[in-house]
């Protein structure tokens, strides 16, 4: 049942002559000669429910403008939102690289055609590791909620434990993520979680806590730094020692783009680091731009219990050549593990490449800087919005780039305060009145290097006009 | 073949340096935007505020380098990766390498993509919300499914959630304890046993019989243990089971749920649907059959969707549209959760939308026809070629994408496909991609020519198989020491990754090595 | 490279002219009189012709005259000759003194022309110390040591020298039995051994989906699934092959390679048991439940019949089909070519009870189903 032609850019193939030579060469009467192998009752018989055709490029292109331009964006609206997907300065050269048509079209080419994309990637574990000062780095997938499940199960793998310590400020959407992989409780695999206090103060974990809760079954510690509520979790190193004391793994969450100021995870013993690299030179995307990577010790049991790629430099048979080979390490389990490898797939390849060239650019200079300018905001703007009356900040500060502000003295909701910043052409921090209703209403806001202090007064300005 | 003029490709060869080698302290790549001066006097210097405990005390050990020679070097690296647009990139089967077009990169690097945050109140969203639905009545349209979520991050992904989903259908019944199996095929995606396997399940692999899966076998194997089966149509091997919906059937009569991996559905587009072989879920890779980027292994979208049965379970929020507004619904409570944060790789959504306007029904039609269409001139072609075989199903035709072996090369030249892979890119082609573990057939490559490509496409790379064949019989050496007009050379010694001793996962460790020896 | 040469100069001869049993000088004699050719010597030329782009890399070890030292001469060789014989008067002996002759003088593969029996020889020599690669002596070739024909053999062998990468070592099972005279001689043939046969290998190549692992890590997952499921008050019986020995290693128990080993609540009961011996054990616990984990031995793959007949018909029945645990790597199942698995037992009612499909579990928490014929 053939149709009339439809000729397409996209179709080299479309034209009816060229169709004609091939069938003819291939001795077929028409490709319905092949889906004849589909059974009738398999067969889908009508037109696909689609819209017809917007053929030419110019009108597609306006087409799908005009439905995006119902987005607003944080170019049009001064931008306080982060938990997750967070606004800095993407420079130009990394968008120049990611858009070049090889990166971006590559896909599993071998270890010669697509030599380049390994060399970029072997250049992004190095860069990598001397961020986190740590010496293995694995090939990024998802997002950080997502490694942190793989980094947890990990550890429970090299342990052969079957439990995780978490703490009770653990961002929730990344706590959702690591339930899924760590599985249902009644599941025979299942790793469970349990939650390790507090300083209602500070927010810092409650290290005595810990200390009663960590036991030999305990697989992995897991803390962020910083905190998603925004404070900075300065216990990383006594955390690692009480793990290892029980035969733990520590397992540190961070957002890289922090570590040009703060103390890198690997300096005080983290086994496994893991986080986002969307801070590092990727666009916001709605939040397609993220990317979870995972970084450990370079050991045999660390290697083979990671279920991503990894790749190594290797010689090739002439003197001084870089090339990259896939390190195949016996992806076993040693002892008596229980659970089974993760998988691998496609994740975040380009975002791999982006970030070597953020980091490539920032040098260390430029990472301290970068940190710098954001403590001083965000300092800057903590003491702005707690001079408002009833606005307090919440937990210890200094913080990084995001803070908790506590507005429940104010005798207004979060959501008025937003709505109201809204037409004031702001977005206001994130509600996590819902996420953490025992805090009542409060918002996390987010300030990094694109704030001016123009800004900042702004906000100031806005807010105080919200709250009288 | 016919006249076909191999070229004399040679890649650009710049003996890059690893950038941990490159740059000068002191130079700058960037300047930061340091504290306005009003705040720097009202807060004083960042390590004052910072706790001292806090700071990092020895710096990053990154490179220094100026903003040109970062770019020069990582174009310089852009130009030693082949990529699919300046190398045709027939080989790459069950990937479906199809031409991304760049209208739709110009659509996503608009400031309504880039600048857009994903937690902004729904209102700002409107316009990202209204191509995700629509897309995701598309998908509907071409699945026969009756919802779709993108938050999946590829196809793996995709098969993980539909575990997870599984999971979560049993448990409600109160049957998870008993049903810990989930049934595969051998010709399957290895994710569809790893997936299900880090959802906790055990796996069961059914062997395949002259290359269709064993259908005796799943009847031997189903019980009440059965959570759900996992499989591919048609295969990678390019055979279409025309037994599928039989398949479905005994696994329904079990009490198992469906689930229909649709990495490879190029050749189906309006021809067979996911619903109508009686699936309950399926997927789709929109970074391959609707044309979003590889990008290097991601970002990358695999979108999930299901009947109304498994709706309840989708992960959390659902994009709904109530009068001519779009939604943002958490209220699921039977959802298993979040597998991602946010809604996904929305870039990626926007392409395939593009995309499957640009087409609309019948360009859907040609594209699958034209894939098949393809699919059995290269065949013709590469039949032709002495060395190669087509293992399985003798006499029936195969759809978009073909397995085949090069054993006879082997047995008579003592080089196989790792030989031939090696030696065909020095023709300007792609390498091709051989097979997923385990190698059922043996010496295994698995090209893929899509819509994409041409007649004088699929004539080039036919011939440069065709070449690269003759060469192992008369030309040993040339083989056995290819690639010769790479970037690099042959590389030495594979096993120095698998040696603890002397893998270099990162500079630093390179360093460190190295000085032992 | 380093290589041994030993050739069987009457490999074979007996079988082909119908006479039965080992190499001797007795069958020697007899199947001259019957007119019988010798195949060894001409494959073996053709094998080391084949590697003549590496002649001047290696460096030969053989026996004297017709056990190797002609052919290699013929070939182009100048071997370094061991050893001493009694031309025209081979023995099996000669077989296991120049394996050890060459294991001595550090050899880093032994090649080999002959049958079953010689490649018995040399495990009796030098187990699955050293690699070993069989050309076949003009028998119908069933086991895995030989490589298909001489010439596959030595390309084999270039790989193995030129790209060690794409080489990787397997075992493979020595059986105590001449193949083509099975049928005749059912109750001695028994799983002799295993050696170490070098094997081309997948290389590396760009994967988003994972790599295939070494046999040694696909033993391990097999190995924690079955002890993962192993149950209290339950005897197991362990039936030979390196499958079923990685369990027994992996709970740290001196289990035989090739015999049949009873373990309860994770303690040794039993080793190297014969059939009466089970039984017996069975008797001693009648409502215990008994489990048999078995797995796939020989180039043909069979589950009962090779190797471990003291799983008689008698104690498969008390077991109960139900009760095995059949196990193997994926890689063996593949290497059976999408041939079913086969049962031999002896007891054609009891055979016919296997056919159709059977699970395998063939790593941690993964199973395949395959078929299963007499």
């Amino acid at each position: 049942m053939e149709r009339k032609d439809f000729i397409h850019p996209y179709i080299p193939n479309s034209v009816p002559e060229v169709r004609e030579e091939m069938l003819k060469e291939v001795g077929l009467k028409s490709v319905y000669d092949v889906y004849a192998e589909i059974p009738d009752r398999l067969r889908f018989k009508g037109r696909l429910d689609l819209p017809e055709p917007i053929a030419s490029e110019a009108r597609l292109k306006r087409h799908v403008e005009e439905i995006l331009k119902k987005n607003s964006t944080c170019k049009e609206y001064l931008n306080f939102l982060g938990a997750g997907c967070w606004q800095h300065h993407v420079p130009a050269v990394v968008n120049e690289i990611i858009n070049r048509s090889e990166f971006l079209t590559a896909y599993c080419g071998a270890n010669y055609s697509d030599v380049g994309k390994y060399h970029a990637r072997f250049e992004f574990n190095s860069l990598m590791a001397e961020l986190l000062d740590i010496d293995a780095v694995a090939n990024p997938i998802y997002d950080w909620g997502d490694v942190a499940g793989r980094s947890i199960r990990m550890a429970s793998r090299i342990t052969g434990r079957n439990e995780a310590l978490v703490p009770k400020t653990i961002c929730p959407q990344r706590l959702a993520e690591i339930r899924q992989l760590c599985q249902p409780e009644e599941m025979s695999n299942a790793i469970k979680i349990r939650f390790v206090e507090f300083d209602p103060k500070t927010g810092l974990l409650d290290l005595e806590d810990l200390k009663r809760k960590i036991s030999d079954k305990t697989a992995a510690v897991y803390f962020e730094n910083p905190s998603y509520l925004g404070f900075i979790e300065e216990q990383g190193p006594e955390i690692t020692a009480l793990a290892h004391s029980a035969g733990a793994l520590c397992v540190a969450g961070v957002d890289p783009i922090s570590l040009g100021v703060l103390t890198p995870p690997g300096s005080f013993g983290a086994d496994i680091i893991c986080g986002d690299l969307q801070p590092l030179g990727i666009n916001m995307f709605a939040g397609g731009g993220q990317s979870g990577f995972i970084a450990f010790r370079d050991e045999e049991v660390y290697i083979a219990e990671c279920p991503l790629e990894i790749y190594s430099l290797v010689d090739t048979v002439v003197e001084g050549e870089y090339a990259f080979a896939e390190v195949r390490a016996e992806r076993t389990s040693y002892g008596m593990r229980d659970k089974g490898k993760d998988w691998v797939g496609t994740a975040s390849g380009l975002w791999t490449i982006g970030s070597a060239v953020y980091l490539s650019l920032m040098g260390p200079q430029g990472m301290k800087e970068l940190g710098e300018v954001i403590v001083q905001n965000v300092r800057y703007t903590e003491n702005l919005l707690s001079s408002l009356p009833g606005v307090k900040i919440k937990f210890k500060q200094p913080n990084f780039k995001e803070f908790l502000v506590d507005f429940n003295g104010t005798g207004k909701k979060v959501a008025e305060i937003n709505a109201a910043l809204l037409e004031k052409k702001i977005f206001g921090g994130k509600d996590l009145s819902g996420e953490f209703p025992e805090f009542g209403q409060t918002a996390l806001y987010c300030v990094t290097e694109i704030h001016t202090e123009e800004d900042l007064e702004r906000l100031y300005n806005a807010l105080s006009e919200v709250l009288s | 073949m016919k006249g076909i003029k191999l070229r004399r490709y040679h890649a650009p060869k710049y003996d890059e340096p690893i950038i941990m080698e490159m740059g000068v302290k002191g130079q700058r790549g960037i300047l930061v935007p340091p504290a306005e001066k009003k705040i720097a006097e009202a807060v004083g210097p960042a390590a004052d505020i910072l706790p001292k405990k806090a700071q990092r005390q020895t710096p990053p050990r990154l490179p220094e380098i100026d903003q040109y020679h970062v770019l020069m070097h990582f174009l310089r690296l852009s130009q030693m990766t082949l990529g699919m647009e300046t190398g045709i990139d027939i080989g790459e089967g069950t990937c479906t390498m199809k031409y991304s077009p760049k209208v739709h990169e110009e659509l996503i690097r608009l400031s309504q993509m880039v600048d857009v945050h994903p937690l902004q109140p729904e209102s700002t969203l409107q316009g990202i919300l209204q191509i995700a639905h629509e897309l995701e009545s598309f998908l509907k349209a071409i699945s026969g499914m009756d919802a779709f979520t993108f938050q999946t991050g590829g196809g793996a992904h995709a098969t993980y959630v539909n575990a997870c989903v599984t999971r979560k259908y049993h448990q409600e019944r109160g049957e998870l304890g008993k049903r810990t199996e989930v049934i595969t095929t051998q010709f399957t995606h290895p994710c569809n046993a790893a997936t299900p396997a880090t959802a906790g399940f055990k796996v069961i692999i059914l062997p395949q019989k002259n290359g269709y899966p064993d259908l005796e076998a799943l009847k031997s194997i189903v019980s009440e243990r059965t959570a759900a089966l996992h499989m591919t149509n048609p295969e990678d091997t390019g055979i279409f089971n025309p037994l599928v919906d039989e398949f479905t059937r005994v696994v329904h009569a079990a009490g198992g749920l469906c689930f229909y991996d649709q990495a490879n559905a190029n050749g189906l587009l309006g021809i067979a649907r996911a619903r109508d072989a009686g699936f309950d879920a399926c997927h789709f890779n929109l970074h391959k059959t609707f044309s979003s980027p590889h990008g290097c292994e991601g970002p990358a979208a695999g979108a999930y969707g299901v009947t109304e049965k498994l709706l309840p379970y989708l992960p959390v929020p659902l994009i709904t549209k109530e009068g001519d507004k779009y939604h943002l619904d958490y209220d699921r409570p039977r959802s298993i959760g979040k597998v991602r944060s946010f809604y996904g790789n929305l870039e990626c959504i926007v392409k395939a939308y593009a995309w499957i306007r640009s087409m609309g029904p019948e360009g859907l039609r040609t594209v699958a026809e034209t894939a098949i269409l393809n699919n059995q001139y290269l065949d013709h072609l590469l039949l032709k070629i002495k060395g190669v075989s087509r293992p399985f199903a003798e006499g029936k035709p195969r759809f978009e994408q073909i397995r085949y072996s090069l054993q006879n090369l082997l047995d008579e030249t003592g080089f196989g496909t790792h030989e031939i892979q090696n030696r065909m890119v020095d023709f300007g082609i792609q390498s091709y991609w051989l097979s997923h573990h385990p190698f059922v057939v043996p010496e295994p490559f698995t090209p893929e020519p899509c819509e994409t490509y041409s007649k004088e496409d699929i004539e080039y790379w036919a011939t440069a198989i065709e070449q690269a064949c003759k060469e192992a019989r008369e030309n040993p050496d040339m083989i056995r020491n290819a690639p010769h007009s790479q970037a690099v050379h042959k590389i030495k010694d594979f096993n120095q990754a698998e040696d603890a001793d002397r893998w270099a996962i990162t500079w630093r460790v390179y360093q460190k090595k190295k000085n032992k020896r | 490279m380093k290589i041994g040469l030993i050739v069987n100069p009457v490999a074979g001869m007996g079988g082909r002219v119908g006479l039965k049993g080992s190499d001797g000088e007795e069958i020697h004699k007899k199947a001259l009189a019957l007119g019988a050719q010798p195949v060894s010597p001409k494959r073996t030329i053709a094998a080391l012709e084949a590697l003549q782009e590496i002649r001047e890399e290696i460096q030969l070890f053989t026996y004297p005259k017709e056990m190797g030292g002609e052919e290699a001469e013929a070939a182009g060789f100048k071997p370094e000759v061991l050893g001493s014989i009694i031309s025209g008067k081979t023995r099996p002996e000669d077989t296991i003194l120049a394996a050890r002759d060459m294991a001595a003088r550090g050899v880093d593969l032994i090649l080999f022309t002959g049958g079953d029996g010689t490649a018995r020889n040399i495990y009796d020599a030098i187990a699955d110390k050293i690699p070993v690669l069989g050309i076949p002596g003009g028998v119908k070739i069933h086991s895995g040591v030989y490589a298909a024909n001489p010439e596959k053999a030595a390309r084999l062998i270039i790989e193995f020298m030129k790209n060690p990468a794409g080489i990787s070592l397997r075992s493979a099972e020595v059986m105590d039995i001449d193949e083509d005279l099975i049928r005749q001689d059912r109750v001695s043939a028994r799983l002799y051994g295993y050696l170490t046969v070098p094997h081309r290998k997948g290389l590396n190549q760009a994967s988003k989906a994972g790599s295939d692992p070494s046999d040694a890590v696909h033993h391990d997952g097999i190995a924690m699934e079955v002890i993962n499921g192993m149950e209290k008050d339950t005897l197991y019986l362990f039936a030979p092959g390196t499958t079923t020995k990685a369990v027994t290693d992996k709970l740290e128990l001196p289990g035989t390679l090739l015999g049949i080993d009873a373990v309860k609540n994770r303690i040794l009961v039993g080793k190297d048991l014969c059939e009466e011996r089970i039984l017996s054990l069975m008797a001693e616990n009648p409502k215990e439940p008994c489990k048999i984990i078995v797995t796939i031995i020989g180039k043909q793959g069979y589950l009962f019949g090779r190797g471990n007949q003291q799983l008689s018909p008698a104690v498969i029945r008390r077991v109960g089909k139900e009760n095995l645990l059949v196990i193997a790597t994926q890689n063996k199942l593949l290497s059976l070519e999408n041939e079913p698995i086969l049962v031999d037992t002896g007891d054609p009612e009891l055979d016919k009870s296997f056919e159709g499909y059977i699970p395998v579990i063939i790593g941690m928490g993964k199973r395949m189903v395959y078929p299963v014929s007499r």
